[in-house]
């Protein structure tokens, strides 16, 4: 394994999210179907975690595309439990080079490894286990860090949860076992924006203060307070690993815009599972500068 | 009819430690998750051994399974324990997407299945269990029958690289397989060669099946039993070789009709020797408490019910 010995300054992550943000519009128009606005507010932290964070196994396959093992020993891991969010992690995952670019077209098509949600039953690179279904991605992401943990692996995992999802039952068991097992190679990040379908968290089914919950329950909490600012991601990412390794379990509470970068999909649940039609689409598109290429 | 006889009972749960206990020592990549039930699986062994590799989950059954495939997709070979019931029915959704359509290779290893659990009563009873994880795609099912076959199938699966749903009982049961047997995960056990009926049975009814082709053979009937210990794969040619050469079939498990191994059984006939079948099972209701004994009386899963059934199916024979 080499380590990365690419820095990537702030301008430049900002820049990849910029990209990333226009691939998932476009993925979602061209399809019709998916969901937008949390895929447009996790990208920060996605594209943090990928391109500046994590440890992963940078040796490339004959065919150029980075070489993926699904244990990821010696590797930092990733598991996404609001597997909705899908479009993002597509996009992350052929941004880094994990797959072609052009694969990105098939979202949610036939015949594709891109499924409407994540799964590696296609045999996609980078996707370690399927999500969709509410609730499980914490409970797996804790038994990917006790592996870790039991080979004496120093790597950390982490797992990203909506913040409706707190409201499944499952969560909590896994909060319990992780404090319990002093998994603190496990860092939890919930995206709080605050929507889910059916309208603001608020009124579906409150969270009141998630922090008091998880430190109640035995976890370090850090606390960020805008998610969409790359900067602040970065540092809130970077103290949430400084806060690791000490016995607990560590949640990065994320506040975040769903639909962020795209303003009439800002402040609002009606962009959740929608997509844009073609005017939208052109709207959104010119505010998201194109730093890469498109697909 | 050949000879069967033990000199023990013993509970298949207890097959199931000792097969622990020896995976302990020869599989180091094999891990045991429990949610709060380590003595009723006869985990106590494998723990011993290493308790390093035992992880406690508590009463959470969710999570449990969610932590397995995490471990199995880092390399391990969790097996993840409880009582049938709490490892199948309330976990189903978590099974299908974090261990069946992920392709973990996680073991659903479920003690206290079925009625034979006794005195808890239906709310621990399951006998729908076999249904849903037949149903479930890429899922192994298995319900082996003694002491020895729980051991040998426990063992069997960790060289299987993927999900299986390992079932098997509370009680003390006759042990009268061999010790030393060869297990194949999909490969039928021909327990007698008969000519007149052909007695498919898994599990705890594998016994009852034997002395019932005893009572049989007493009244010149010559039944061919056959134990099919995994449900899937189900052992298509095994079952169709039987039906072919007697022409009548009797089905047998503790567990409900609707989706079990009689209607696996009914799959293939229907589809490739249409024969005549009479199923023993629970017929669309639940448990109750009792004694493992009474309750299988009460319920018909018993010799006696095994033998009118093959009187009546012979009768149906073309």
């Amino acid at each position: 394994m080499t380590q990365t010995d690419k820095q990537y300054d702030l301008g430049q992550l900002k820049n990849i999210a910029s990209q990333v943000r226009r691939d998932i519009v476009r993925m979602v128009h061209a399809c019709q179907s998916g969901h937008p606005g949390g895929s447009l507010g996790c990208t920060d932290v996605v594209v943090s975690l990928y391109f500046e964070l994590m440890k992963i196994e940078e040796e490339k396959e004959e065919n150029g595309f980075l070489k993926f093992s699904r244990e990821g020993r010696g590797e930092d891991l990733f598991f996404l439990s609001n597997g909705h969010i899908s479009p993002l992690f597509y996009s992350v995952l052929a941004r880094r080079g994990y797959f072609g670019m052009e694969e990105l077209s098939t979202f949610r098509k036939i015949n594709s490894r891109l499924q409407g949600h994540p799964a590696t039953h296609e045999g996609l690179p980078g996707i370690r286990i399927a999500s969709g279904s509410l609730g499980q991605g914490l409970s797996v992401a804790a038994g990917a860090a006790y592996a870790k943990k039991l080979r004496g692996e120093d790597r950390k995992v982490y797992v990203l949860m909506g913040d409706g999802e707190q409201q499944e039952g499952q969560i909590w068991e896994a909060v319990q076992f992780a404090a319990h097992h002093r998994l603190d190679n496990l860092i939890a990040i919930i995206d709080w924006n605050g929507q889910q379908i059916d309208g603001p968290t608020e009124t579906v089914m409150s969270n009141k203060d998630l922090g008091a919950k998880y430190q109640a329950f035995g976890w370090e909490t850090v606390k960020l307070a805008n998610g969409n600012d790359m900067q602040l991601t970065v540092y809130a990412l970077k103290e949430a690993g400084e806060k690791a390794g000490q016995g607990r379990p560590v949640v990065v509470l994320m506040k975040t815009e769903m639909g962020f970068g795209v303003d009439y999909m800002m402040g609002t649940h009606k962009w959740h599972g929608a997509a844009p039609n073609d005017e939208q689409l052109e709207v959104a598109l010119l505010q998201l500068p194109a730093t890469f290429g498109d697909y | 009819m050949k000879k069967y006889s033990f000199t023990e009972k013993k509970d298949t749960r207890s097959g199931f430690g000792a097969g622990m206990a020896e995976l302990g020592k020869t599989n180091p990549n094999v891990v045991a998750l429990c949610a709060d039930l380590v003595a009723s699986l006869k985990l106590d062994a494998f723990i011993k051994n290493d308790p390093q590799r035992f992880v406690q989950c508590g009463i959470a059954e969710a999570n449990m399974i969610g932590v397995a495939a995490g471990l199995a997709l880092s390399g391990y070979i969790p097996y993840a324990t409880t009582f049938a019931n709490f490892g199948s029915s309330r976990v189903y959704d978590q099974i299908r997407q974090s261990v069946a359509y992920s392709g973990t290779n996680v073991k659903i290893a479920v003690s206290h299945a079925g009625l034979t659990l006794g005195e808890d009563g239906a709310t621990h009873q399951i006998l729908e269990d076999i249904a849903m994880m037949r149903a479930m795609p890429e899922m192994t099912v298995i319900n082996p029958c003694d002491f020895n076959q729980t051991k040998a199938a426990t063992i069997a699966i960790a060289d299987y690289d993927g999900p299986v749903y390992l079932r098997f009982g509370r009680p003390t049961v006759p042990v009268f397989t061999d010790p030393d047997q060869p297990f194949e995960i999909g490969k039928a056990w021909l327990v007698n060669e008969g000519a007149d009926v052909s007695i498919f049975a898994t599990g705890h009814l594998v016994w009852e099946a034997i002395l019932a082709g005893e009572i049989l053979a007493q009244e010149g009937i010559d039944a061919e039993i056959i134990n099919l210990h995994t449900i899937k794969p189900l052992d298509e040619q095994a079952i169709l070789q039987s039906a072919r050469k007697t022409g009548c079939v009797v089905t047998a498990e503790e567990h409900q009709l609707n989706g079990g191994l009689g209607d696996a059984v009914c799959q293939v006939l229907s589809r490739h020797l249409p024969t005549p079948v009479e199923m023993i099972g629970v017929n669309n209701s639940f448990g109750e408490s009792g004694t493992p004994a009474e309750l299988m009386k009460k319920y018909g899963l018993d010799a006696a019910t095994i033998v009118k059934a093959a009187k009546k199916v012979i009768q149906k024979r073309k």
